[in-house]
């Protein structure tokens, strides 16, 4: 049972810590951190916007997807592409010439624009995820089932960019940006203006979904995940709802791999094989799924933590992140926020006053037809 | 021919088990029918086939007319006119009774339209519903936290918000108390106004109370059909049930 309903809240509970969130993001931390430190910042609201992704769809529809990585993977590998075509001006990019490509391949052609690049980046992620998602949800496939195939489809996808040394360059990925719509990415202005646009990106997406889920069709998804059955049977589709939540989930996840690859200035296979997606989901599991406070507070945590402590002891971090998501499954199955707002309901609930009407005591008596008397 | 649901030898076999055989039956316009039968007769697998849920083998099920039930999906059929409450209660236990109703009654919106607010006339839809389910006070409370007979008539209520022509009630005041079941029959009754309603119930003394044609059905066949008076006092039934053969009754 979920004694969350956040949404209930007033105005003032729903927009100040918003607010709040904004201003120190916005203005605290760029005053207060180093461009470095900034930077990474930057690339940690990125995960956070992929993370509020899978929150929908996993947190709020019950549908464990281990792709995200890879949809943030296409939307960060169409703007890398945009980007390493500005960086090479009239020529070809660069790798292609050691492979003696003479001719840009069709599949680069759309990335001259970057008005194209950023709609690819977020569209064909969501392309992707409503083909596999229509095709596995009219099957009824579900559960661990619709994760295999998630998972399976990430490292397919790895492979095939692992393959295509001619074409993306392989596993050394795509490296080669220097500007980002004419301003140079190494210049402070345009770091700074990279980390506002992300964090305003992460704003608006968060409010995005805080609308959808107080929506009816936020509802829907929690209905899908109670019992998809009765969706089906209260007269709605349930594979139109899970092909939206899947394809909007992976546009974010496009949209927040296009803030990511400017910042990074690589894309390469590694960071979209099946361990980013796993990533996603412990992120996710840390903060709070269902919650989307918790989804942006996980991905900000760990990836706060994995910067820190592998920094000091590179060879730890593994074990500790696998720790922590086991030490959270076991102690805190809701996260941290989830276990913050049960503590809060405890407090609520041991108020006599608030109490919350008990169901009435039943009484049970079935009078079965053989028992009954015949008039 | 006069029936809002109108089936013609049905069939439906289960690793060769005849659940249903070749079984024909019909509901008239704004009537009331139950359907009683022991159990494994096959009275929740004619609600299936009614309601999508399982594929007849053989014969073909006319819904309204002119809806051939067997090549409508499950969801289509619910938007057509069919609604049904199943026989364990099976609401959205964490929606509350209001978001309940609220997700029900969008069932025909668009995923564009059900991000925005409910229509004033939906609103209103709801509040009555409400009113008539006597749920009101409980109108906050995730639907998880009900008792048994608040959730039946939660569910009851998911339906009536739909306006279904037909309505298909999978045993309603299974573990209600009397109150609560005598509540149900007056429910019952008061919805049955405008609409077709199939009720499968075990309950002989809810049914003796409530019902005015019953259908039994046994081993997939109708056994007999016609007034509760009539049915219960016919010695195929009285055998069926009791187990006892003619003669020593």
């Amino acid at each position: 049972m979920n004694p969350l309903r956040p949404y209930r809240s007033s105005w003032l509970l729903d927009w100040l810590p918003f607010l709040v969130c904004g201003l120190i993001l916005l203005v605290l931390l760029p005053q207060s951190l180093s461009m470095f430190q900034l930077n990474l910042l930057g690339r940690f609201l990125t995960y956070a916007i992929v993370a509020l992704g899978l929150d929908l769809i996993w947190g709020y529809t019950g549908m464990l997807s281990l792709g995200q990585g890879l949809f943030f993977g296409l939307g960060a590998y169409c703007f890398g592409m945009y980007l390493n075509l500005e960086a090479a001006g009239k020529n070809l990019p660069e790798f292609m010439g050691l492979y003696g490509v003479t001719e840009l391949p069709w599949l680069w052609q759309p990335f001259h624009s970057p008005v194209l690049a950023i709609l690819l980046a977020v569209g064909f992620p969501m392309l992707v995820a409503a083909l596999v998602g229509y095709m596995v949800f009219r099957s009824r496939v579900q559960g661990v089932y619709f994760s295999i195939i998630t998972q399976a489809l990430t490292a397919i996808v790895a492979l095939l960019l692992i393959g295509q040394q001619q074409l993306i360059n392989g596993t050394n990925g795509i490296t080669e940006m220097r500007t980002i719509f004419g301003y140079k990415l190494s210049d402070p202005a345009t770091k700074m203006g990279l980390y506002v646009t992300t964090a305003l990106v992460l704003g608006a997406v968060f409010l995005l979904c805080r609308y959808l889920i107080r929506s009816r069709f936020g509802r829907l998804l929690v209905a899908v995940r109670d019992d998809e059955n009765r969706v089906r049977f209260v007269g709605y589709n349930p594979v139109v709802i899970k092909v939206c939540v899947f394809a909007l989930s992976a546009g974010i996840a496009g949209l927040a791999g296009a803030l990511f690859v400017p910042q990074v200035g690589i894309i390469a296979p590694k960071q979209i094989d099946i361990v980013a997606s796993i990533e996603i989901v412990i992120w996710v599991a840390v903060g709070g799924r269902g919650t989307l406070v918790g989804a942006v507070l996980g991905a900000l945590l760990v990836n706060t933590g994995k910067s820190v402590i592998s920094s000091a002891r590179p060879d730890i971090w593994q074990f500790i992140m696998g720790g922590l998501f086991v030490g959270v499954v076991v102690l805190f199955p809701k996260g941290i926020v989830g276990a913050i707002l049960d503590l809060f309901q405890r407090i609520r609930l041991s108020w006599p006053n608030t109490r919350p009407a008990e169901s009435a005591p039943l009484e049970v008596e079935t009078t079965s037809l053989a028992g009954g008397k015949p008039r | 021919m006069n029936a809002i649901l109108d089936a013609k030898g049905v069939t439906v076999s289960f690793d060769g088990f005849k659940v249903l055989d070749n079984l024909d039956f019909a509901i008239g316009y704004e009537e009331m029918r139950f359907l009683i039968g022991p159990n494994g007769a096959g009275k929740s697998t004619l609600l299936d086939i009614i309601t999508g849920k399982t594929r007849p083998d053989a014969g073909k099920i006319t819904f309204d007319g002119h809806i051939n039930v067997a090549r409508v999906s499950e969801h289509q059929l619910v938007r057509c006119g069919i609604g049904r409450k199943f026989q364990t209660p099976s609401v959205f236990s964490s929606l509350t009774v209001f978001e309940n109703l609220e997700a029900a009654i969008g069932f025909k919106s668009s995923v564009l339209r059900l991000t925005q607010g409910m229509s004033p006339a939906g609103i209103e839809r709801v509040e009555e519903t409400l009113e008539i389910i006597n749920l009101k006070d409980q109108r906050n409370v995730q639907a998880g936290i009900l008792s048994h007979g608040q959730k039946q008539w939660l569910e009851i209520g998911m339906l009536l918000v739909q306006d279904p022509k037909l309505l298909l009630l999978d045993e309603p005041v299974a573990g209600m108390t009397r109150r609560e079941r005598d509540h149900t029959g007056e429910l019952l009754h008061r919805i049955a106004r405008g609409r077709s309603i199939l009720v499968v119930e075990h309950d002989m003394v809810f049914v003796r109370q409530f019902a005015s044609t019953v259908t039994v059905l046994h081993m997939g066949q109708l056994l007999c059909e016609g007034p509760v008076e009539a049915v219960q006092s016919d010695a195929q039934v009285v055998e069926v049930y009791l187990g006892r053969t003619q003669k020593a009754a």
